[in-house]
This record gives structure tokens, sequence and C-alpha cells, in this order.
């Protein structure tokens, strides 16, 4: 009868796709796992580096660093966007890149000029469709980002901070909370201010040796780095678990697929037999 | 006397220290600093060279290996962000020497001044990692 066979050749194909999206399963989970591991070894350097920031931002050296300093208007402001290389990982690009999104259009509706550097080859190509001004991009990231390889990128946004032609840094990446959940995140990253940072109350004074300009140059340039670096890892971990819950719920939803087809083809199969059966028996009857 | 400071040694890969300590000694740029609780709030760099880290009812010192990085004192805390950090017992004397003789050749055929920069500053890393170790071993 037809039908069975294609409902059939329907069961094939469908375990096929199981099967890759299990292979894919299996793959991020044990990349998850280094990921996280890589992202947790990280933390207490970057939350360290981020409670120094937040004292200096709060201390009263007798040199400003330009990083520190909130000026007055914004006329042009830059946006550093951590995104994955590739797709099949859920919504995580796309909450990320519409809250992006959101802050550029408001940007722009402001009067601004945007510059956007990219870090990840979804997030460059949103922003290319869309007909930003990407100043720089890393792509691709592989599976363990260097510091260096996103150095070069961050710098320009930097160099283009201390030469005044940006106001203001954003940053966007998504935060890894757990296995199953991660969120897309906007921190500022310049100018500094220790409000945001949860600077403690009252003023701090250091000792600064050799000097403060020397010391506030290095302190800031890492903790830059140190954010940029940690956001690369949150956003690798939150990648690969994104990458694992969406292809086991891909395995889950072709498995009830498989179920109900062959259910169906059952059905077929049994109805073309009694359909033969009652074929024979009115047949016999009819002689 | 049992006035103690809260000492914690972070690096880019991992935690390393982490708890209360009478003082500590930190490479400072400018020389050896010694830190005991109540000192006066300061940051400064600290060049590659042992930590020592006297923890209380321990006879024997900490000590660990840092190749440079950023250190934070308050009163009641000592934050050390180092770029890389070993503690002692991890140091190989073997490996470091091997280390040097590599750096040591890669120096001779450096060509640009920032491939020269980066090779030195790795090889006074490797001598600092050295004298800890033979200090160590005595």
């Amino acid at each position: 009868m037809a039908g069975t066979k294609e409902i059939r050749t329907k069961i094939k194909s469908v375990q096929n796709t199981r099967k890759i999206t299990k292979a894919m399963e299996m793959v991020a989970a044990s990349k998850m796992r280094k990921a996280q591991e890589r992202m947790r070894a990280a933390r207490p350097y970057a939350e360290k580096m981020r409670t120094l920031a937040a004292h200096i931002s709060h201390a009263n050296p007798e040199y400003r660093h330009p990083f520190l300093v909130e000026r007055d208007t914004v006329k042009r402001a830059g946006m550093i966007i951590v995104t994955t290389d590739k797709g099949l990982c859920g919504a995580m690009n796309s909450n990320l890149l519409r809250a992006a999104l959101a802050h550029f259009k408001k940007l722009k509706d402001d009067g601004e000029e945007v510059d956007v550097c990219c870090i990840g080859g979804k997030g460059l190509a949103a922003m290319q469709r869309l007909g930003a001004n990407v100043v720089s991009h890393v792509t691709p990231l592989g599976d363990s980002p260097k510091l260096d390889d996103l150095i070069g990128a961050v710098k320009i946004m930097l160099d283009g901070y201390n030469e005044d032609k940006f106001d203001r840094v954003d940053l966007f990446y998504t935060r890894f909370l757990n296995t199953m959940k991660q969120e897309p995140l906007q921190e500022q990253l310049l100018p500094l201010s220790g409000d945001h940072l949860g600077a403690p109350e009252g003023s701090w004074d250091y000792i600064y040796e050799p000097d403060a300009e020397a010391i506030l140059n290095m302190a800031l340039k890492r903790y830059i780095e140190t954010l940029i670096f940690q956001s690369v890892a949150e956003n690798m971990a939150s990648e690969q678990s994104a990458r694992m819950v969406a292809m086991k719920s891909a395995s889950d939803n072709a498995a009830s697929l498989i179920d109900e087809l062959t259910l169906v083809y059952n059905k077929s199969r049994q109805a073309a037999i009694t359909q033969e059966l009652s074929e024979i028996v009115g047949g016999a009857a009819a002689v | 006397m049992n006035d103690t400071i809260q000492i914690d040694v972070v690096s880019a890969e991992e935690e390393i220290f982490s708890g209360k300590a009478e003082f500590v000694v930190l490479p400072g740029e400018s020389g050896d600093l010694g830190i005991y609780p109540k000192h006066a709030p300061l940051i400064t760099s600290i060049k590659a060279g042992p930590v020592r880290i006297k923890v209380p009812d321990v006879e024997k010192e900490d000590h660990i290996f840092v190749a440079g990085g950023i250190l934070e004192v308050q009163p009641s805390i000592v934050t050390v962000l180092a770029d890389t950090a070993i503690r002692a017992e991890d140091l190989d004397e073997e490996r470091a020497v091997e280390a040097r003789k590599k750096a040591e050749e890669a120096l001779e055929k450096a060509a640009s001044k920032q491939e020269i920069a980066s090779v030195e500053a790795e090889l006074a890393m490797l001598k600092a990692q050295l004298a800890m170790i033979r200090r160590e071993g005595k």
C-alpha cells in the first residue's frame, strides 16, 4: 500500500537526524566541562581585579587616569559584542544581540555615532547586516581563546577612548549562571565608575609605588584585559551549555517523532493486511 | 599577639592561596616588602620572585613563586594579582634549567626589539624561579 514506504523513509531520515544531534550533544557536553573549568578557574582573579578597580575608582590619587573620568557629553560610543562563532546553541546569541541592538538603536536615536568591535562570528555577521561601523573583530575564536588574540581588537577601542574618539565603551556578553541558564549582560567598560562596581563607601587613599600614574596605567589596563578575557570564557561556557541543552531537546524531539511515525506506520501496515484479508475472504465468498 | 591579615594570592589560572597570615614578604618593584597587619593602604607592582607567607601556628613559611603582578594592601587584606603563580613544591629545577637554556637560545636568535624584550622578561622570571628552588633545596 502507498504511504507505508514513504513513512518508512521518513522514519529513516529522522533517525539519521537524531544520530547527528545526539553526537553534537555529546561533543558539546565534553567541551562544556572544559570550558566551565576554564571559566571557574579564571573567576577568582577577575573578581579580585574588579574589587581592585572599584577601590581605585574611589581613591583620590593626585593623578586622574582618563579611564576613570566621566565625560559630560557622549558624542561617539563604542560597543564590544562577544558572541559565539557557530550557531545551533539555542536562543543565546539572539538574546544577546537583542540587548545589544536595543542599546545600538538608543545611541543612534540620541544622535551618537557608534563603532563596534565584534568578538565571535555571529555578532560580526549580525552587525554587518545592520550596516554598523565594525572597526575590529576577532574570528574565529577556537575552543580556548588566548588573551593575545583578543587584545589587538580591543586595543583599537581603548586607543580610541584615549584619543577622545569615544566617550563611552560598553561590553556585551553572555554570563554563565548554570548549565540550564545563561543571561545576556551589558557592562559599562569605560569610563570606569565605582558605583556600578559596588565600591565601598568613603574615600580611599593609597600609597602608590613607584608612582600613581605608572601603577594606575598598569592596573587599569590589566583590569580591562581581564574583563574581556573573562567575558569570552563565560561566553564559551555558555555556548557549550546552551548547545548541549539545545541538542538534547532536538534529540528528544526526534525520538518522540520517531515514536509517532512508527505508530502511524504500524497502523497503516495493519490496515493493509486487514484489507488484503477481507479482499481474499470477499473473493472466496463470491466463488 | 595573634593579629592576622587576610592574604589572597590569585593568578589568571587559579586561586593559589587564601587564608590568614601573621605576615607576608613580597618581591616589590623597588625591593622586598614585608607586610604586617594594619599596614597602610598601598598599591604597587611586583616583580618575579618568591612570596613568603607566615601562617599562624605553622612553623614553616608558605612559599609561592610569582612572575610579577599587582599587589594591593589594605589594613586587613593583602591581595596579590599574580601573572603566574606556582606553589614552591610544584617548582621543578630541571624544567626551569631547561626552559632557561631555551630562552637564552631564543635571545640569541631574536631579531626584533619586541622579541628581545619578551625573551628577556621570560629569562628574568626563570632566573628568579631557579633562585627560589635552590634556596628551598638548602
